[in-house]
């Protein structure tokens, strides 16, 4: 294993709480504010980290160990996932599994910590959150399957790798089909416009924000910085899709996938700025057409 | 009228004496305004007027049709008296507050409990109706939020997603204000009437200097008449607008939210030039307004207000035109007619489930005796029609103000004011930017207020946000309130 496979990690750890940054700032820009600091994210949670958490004396033990071991499962992701061509610290056979698993696991453990506060609103956002990833888990793994028919190493690191511009002259419809179902998925799993609304402050409305809301201090940071990893690992995955271009040294393998990072949180920006949430009844029909959309790549990539 | 009726009518901003008003035995003046209301009148208050052995009910209802008001009052009594709500449901809050204020008890009225105390406890601690199932979950919302807004506490009984009943419990911020106008007017009643609800300054002041005026026979100058219908419509412009935007921000529409935050800072600003407040405080006082508008501030005025609705308008375009906006607000929380009459909705909502009342068309009173604004009214009943509404009065106030700016009435802003008259009744409607705010006082036989009743839009409106969410996803619960978007603090008084 080359030395470069600790780079996409390392990378990941530092520059992930900027994409919520620059979101934000696009947001800001496109609603003609000026906003807040790109870094905010970091102040956010080094303030968060120097501050006591407060454990309602109903929550067990579970409460306490959801942020945490969910921190540590999407760090583990990192482990697996792709990034602008490197190789992965672990890649393995069948790891795009493993990766599926290790969010959904994130997923349990934040239920599980929000339906411990017996609180019934993050009853309700639990009940919300497992609904809705339920139903993209399946677009996630189409999406997977067509890069892999596709490329043929069954790795995720090495299937990326290896997907070249070509591929998309070979077959860009089917591509960008996969792209437009992890894309939605992207944006659903990572309570992002239309189906979540991270800016709400209203309870009865929110998904992710109400498992949270009983969550302080470092356990919060935690959660915080945990999503912006969450975000980071799937947003690779979508820039790697995208963006196959590696042109050879590490370096300038790493700017260019540092700046398909980049575009795609402008992208999520431009997205949150300009359109309205989806009524809840109506995600589940969002994403069910992610599926479909996986299914008719995977169609045309197998004829 | 052209049937006779057992009341006493009277217009709106006038004064009769308490004894001349028609006195008949509880159970008669229930069975009399049933009577009134079944025959198209609506019920603006109902309040209590402590006497020994307990108290008086007194009636106030208003045929909107035929521009007037009516009062009548019970003889005194103690213990309980057949129950108004049973026929018609929109007396519902006011025979609890009566009985929670008085102790007068009204048989068969079908959810007696307290409307702003417990005993000597939390508001919210009554019991709440449940539905039973195994299915059901309960949500308990509030009064402590994740926002920063008022506080209420929100109880629904779910089915998933779906909400079959909602309980709406208030009373966090009742200050006792009308137990602290009675004695008055005190130095400090002008500025409790000012904040009744904070955001309807404007309009709880001039209802308030409307009932002075009319206890001491006389009337504000025109120029101070104008100017207060001046005031009220920047008041009704700059919240619509922020109420717009905030409907964008419920649904995560950013371009309109954004922007109607800053245009709602214009049109304070604006109110902000007449009187050096942004809510209007100081400008209304009883005899006329404390300052004037001289042509060159006029002028200013209209120079400012041309842009801010020019921006409104480009805001609101962009709502309208994004479908995910619409696909939203449309066949979300519908109030039917029929409901809205039934449970005597007024204001904003109520013209959004196309019930055509408006107090400055139908009672007008002070300025819009001279000029009037067409009715804003869209039948659909649902958030979608609360917005339009809303737009539909955004122009028709802005078009009000260009006109109206022009055609100044002569010099003369403040007149002195009598005492007030003993032994005497009035009644005040203004038409808030929520709908209309009804304040009646009674005066002692030293021309002191005995009894001084407040009637915020909020506290006819809040049981219609209740139905509007009856079958309702949960989740869509803070467009809802939003789209109505009624006070907390003017219901708990």
């Amino acid at each position: 294993m080359s030395w470069t496979a600790l780079i996409p990690p390392l990378l990941a750890l530092g520059f992930a709480p900027l994409l919520p940054g620059i979101i934000n700032r696009t947001k800001a820009k496109c609603a003609g504010r000026d906003g807040p600091p790109l870094r905010q994210a970091y102040f956010d949670l080094w303030k968060l980290l120097h501050k006591g958490a407060v454990y309602s004396p109903t929550a067990s033990w579970v409460f306490r160990a959801g942020p945490v071991l969910g921190l540590a499962a999407v760090i583990t992701a990192l482990a697996v996932a792709p990034w602008g061509g490197f190789p992965a610290l672990a890649g393995f056979r069948g790891d795009w599994v493993f990766l599926a698993c290790l969010l959904g696991l994130r997923r349990f453990l934040a239920v599980l910590a929000a339906l411990d506060t017996g609180s019934s609103c993050a009853g309700m956002g639990a009940s919300r959150a497992i609904h809705f990833s339920a139903l993209a888990e399946p677009a996630l793994f189409l999406a997977l399957a067509v890069v892999a028919r596709k490329t043929g190493p069954y790795s995720l690191a090495e299937m990326f790798a290896s997907l070249s511009p070509w591929h998309w002259v070979q077959s860009g419809s089917a591509l960008a089909l996969a792209a437009g179902a992890l894309f939605i998925v992207c944006l659903a799993d990572n309570s992002r416009l239309p189906v979540d609304d991270p800016d709400t402050q209203r309870e009865p409305a929110m998904i992710h924000e109400a498992m949270v809301l009983d969550h302080g201090g470092p356990d919060l940071a935690f959660l915080f910085y945990g999503a912006a990893l969450k975000l980071w690992v799937l947003g690779s995955v979508l820039v790697s899709l995208v963006f196959p271009v590696h042109p050879g040294p590490w370096w300038a393998d790493a700017l260019l996938a540092l700046g398909g990072m980049l575009a795609l949180a402008v992208v999520i920006g431009v997205v949150e700025s300009v359109m309205a949430r989806l009524r809840m009844l109506m995600v589940p029909q969002l994403l069910v057409g992610a599926t479909a959309l996986g299914v008719l790549a995977l169609l045309l990539i197998a004829r | 009228m052209s049937t006779p009726s057992s009341f006493q009518f009277l217009p709106n901003g006038s004064s009769l004496p308490w004894a001349g008003i028609p006195e008949f035995p509880a159970a008669d003046l229930v069975q009399a305004t049933a009577a009134e209301l079944g025959r198209g009148a609506r019920l603006c208050a109902w309040f209590g007027v402590p006497e020994p052995p307990g108290a008086r009910l007194a009636a106030v209802i208003a045929f909107d049709a035929d521009n007037t008001l009516a009062v009548a009052r019970s003889a005194p009594f103690s213990g309980s008296y057949p129950s108004l709500t049973a026929t018609h449901p929109q007396a519902h809050l006011f025979e609890r507050e009566v009985w929670e204020q008085h102790g007068l008890q009204p048989e068969g009225h079908p959810w007696l409990k307290p409307v702003r105390r417990g005993t000597g406890q939390a508001p919210a601690s009554g019991e709440f109706f449940r539905v039973d199932g195994r299915e059901i979950h309960e949500v308990a919302v509030g009064p402590v939020h994740a926002g920063i807004i008022e506080p209420g506490h929100f109880r629904f009984q779910c089915n998933g997603e779906e909400v079959l009943h909602l309980e709406i419990a208030l009373g966090y911020q009742h200050r006792g204000l009308e137990e602290a106008l009675a004695g008055g007017p005190h130095p400090a009643t002008l500025s409790q009437a000012e904040a009744i609800a904070g955001d309807t300054t404007i309009g709880h002041a001039t209802c308030h200097a409307m009932i002075l005026e009319a206890l001491a026979g006389a009337e504000a100058p025109l120029r101070a008449q104008w100017l207060r219908a001046l005031a009220l419509e920047l008041e009704r412009l700059a919240n619509h607008t922020g109420d717009l935007g905030a409907l964008a921000g419920d649904v995560a529409f950013l371009p309109t939210a954004a922007a109607c935050g800053k245009i709602r800072g214009d049109f304070l600003n604006l109110t902000a030039l007449i009187c050096g407040n942004r809510f209007g405080r100081g400008l209304v006082h009883p005899g006329g307004c404390r300052h004037d508008l001289e042509p060159a501030r006029a002028a200013a005025l209209l120079e400012k207000l041309r842009p801010a609705l020019r921006d409104v308008e480009e805001a609101i375009a962009w709502l309208w035109d994004a479908s995910s906006v619409r696909s939203r607000f449309e066949d979300t929380g519908t109030v039917f007619t029929e409901q809205a009459g039934a449970v005597g909705l007024v204001g904003v909502a109520g013209r959004a489930s196309g019930l055509v009342r408006d107090v400055r068309f139908d009672h007008p009173a002070g300025w819009h005796r001279f000029a009037q604004i067409p009715v804003a009214v869209w039948p659909g009943g649902d958030v979608f029609a609360r917005a339009k509404v809303r737009c539909l009065e955004i122009q028709r106030s802005g078009a009000y103000l260009e006109e109206q700016l022009a055609a100044p009435p002569e010099e003369g802003i403040r007149a002195g004011l009598e005492p007030a008259a003993p032994g005497t009744l009035a009644v005040a409607l203004v038409e808030g930017w929520r709908g209309e705010i009804c304040h009646a006082a009674l005066t002692d036989g030293a021309g002191r207020f005995r009894r001084y009743k407040i009637s915020d839009p909020s506290f006819h409106n809040w049981t219609g946000l209740a139905l509007a969410l009856r079958g309702q996803a949960i989740s869509d619960f803070p467009l809802c309130n939003k789209s109505f978007n009624l006070s907390y603090c003017g219901f708990d008084l």
